[in-house]
């Protein structure tokens, strides 16, 4: 019989130590940054009080309430790595959306924002999970998996060693791409990332591709189903299901393939 | 009507489940009533509605959870589950 003092793996970092709240509570946030990442894109930067921590891929839910008590309520992926003490989100502007222009557009630092979470511990990653990681992106898919990629560059250069990662991220434009300067810092070989631009009409010297994501794209870029992968796969869910799928048929483990789709009720 | 851009993961109602669940159950595995498979709440597919989501099988297309918020109220049906297993050591989430 033991002690009842359960071991503790070595290596796990205190984030995943922590026992879950018993309520999801509704927080207000302070809004202390914002940043434009595109025309379209915008990063709020909170400080919530009392936040527990999250994992890199994990979201949180936004409340906004008007006036006459009418409420809107959205999920919003979180950017920022585990290892910050702020929880940073990029929203992207969608023109007919309902809350995203409030978001991306009339929010002022030190605004207030009703948020709760961390949410959603499946499609999450930590550095001690491993890899290699295949990351795949369309749109503002991107901004879990960059909380992924910050994530490992917190971590020590042995272990960001040992995780090697790829990000595939497919953007309409130039223009569209969040965080290309970031991406840009992350350096090869630990991370290597692949653009692909399915609109622009001009040509582009850095992105590797014009086109949707397809079979050869990802023959290229994803590790063979040998080394059996971990991937995340986030976007609008045509490309998500289609990625996913030509994934599974290049022979990876299904159970090895997250995936996060984005529906029309963002913005 | 349900359309292909309407279908979302699991994963999307973490946030109504953590209303019922007092940790997070995406990653439990549930067992579809319909056709027996097993797997993470999470990899579901999720329908959202302005009163809830429906998790679907996507196996059998079998609606396993429904969870919906009503003023002062949350419903859940949990008809199409014949098991959701549990671990112990969720993460904070």
């Amino acid at each position: 019989m033991s002690s009842g003092i359960r071991a503790i793996p070595e290596g796990v970092p205190d984030v995943a130590r922590r026992t879950a709240p018993a309520r999801l509570e509704w927080r207000v946030a302070t809004v202390v940054a914002v940043r434009d990442e595109t025309p379209r894109a915008r990063t709020l930067v909170l400080d919530v009080p009392d936040w527990p921590g999250h994992r890199a891929g994990q979201h949180v839910d936004v409340r906004l309430v008007a006036e006459d008590g009418y409420q809107a309520q959205r999920s919003y992926s979180i950017a920022s790595a585990p290892e910050e003490r702020t929880v940073a989100l990029t929203v992207e502007r969608l023109d007919d959306g309902e809350v995203s222009p409030y978001l991306a557009g009339e929010l002022r630092a030190g605004d207030g924002l009703e948020v709760r979470g961390p949410i959603g511990g499946w499609f999450a990653w930590d550095v001690h999970d491993g890899g290699p990681l295949l990351l795949v992106a369309g749109g503002s898919g991107v901004v879990p998996l960059m909380a992924m990629l910050r994530h490992h560059a917190h971590a020590d250069a042995a272990r960001r060693a040992r995780v090697p990662v790829r990000l595939l991220y497919s953007a309409r434009t130039a223009a569209d791409v969040i965080y290309r300067d970031e991406l840009a810092r992350f350096a090869a070989p630990a991370v290597g990332i692949v653009y692909t631009l399915t609109r622009e009409t001009t040509p582009v010297d850095w992105a590797q591709h014009h086109r949707r994501i397809d079979r050869a794209m990802l023959d290229a870029v994803a590790w063979p189903a040998a080394d059996a992968p971990l991937a995340f796969v986030c976007g609008p869910t045509p490309l998500v299901e289609s990625v996913a799928a030509l994934l599974v048929a290049i022979g990876h483990d299904p159970a090895r393939v997250r995936t996060e789709r984005f529906g029309p009720t963002g913005g | 009507m349900l359309t292909e851009e309407m279908r979302l993961d699991g994963n999307a109602a973490a946030g109504a489940l953590r209303e019922v669940f007092s940790q997070d159950v995406t990653v439990a595995r549930a067992t579809c009533a319909g056709c027996g498979d097993a797997r993470p709440v999470g990899a579901l597919l999720a329908y959202g509605h302005a009163m809830g989501v429906v998790l679907r099988c996507p196996g059998c297309g079998l609606a396993m959870l429904r969870v919906a918020r009503t003023p002062g109220m949350v419903r859940l049906d949990v008809a199409g589950v014949t098991l959701l297993a549990i671990p112990d050591d969720v993460p904070v989430a």
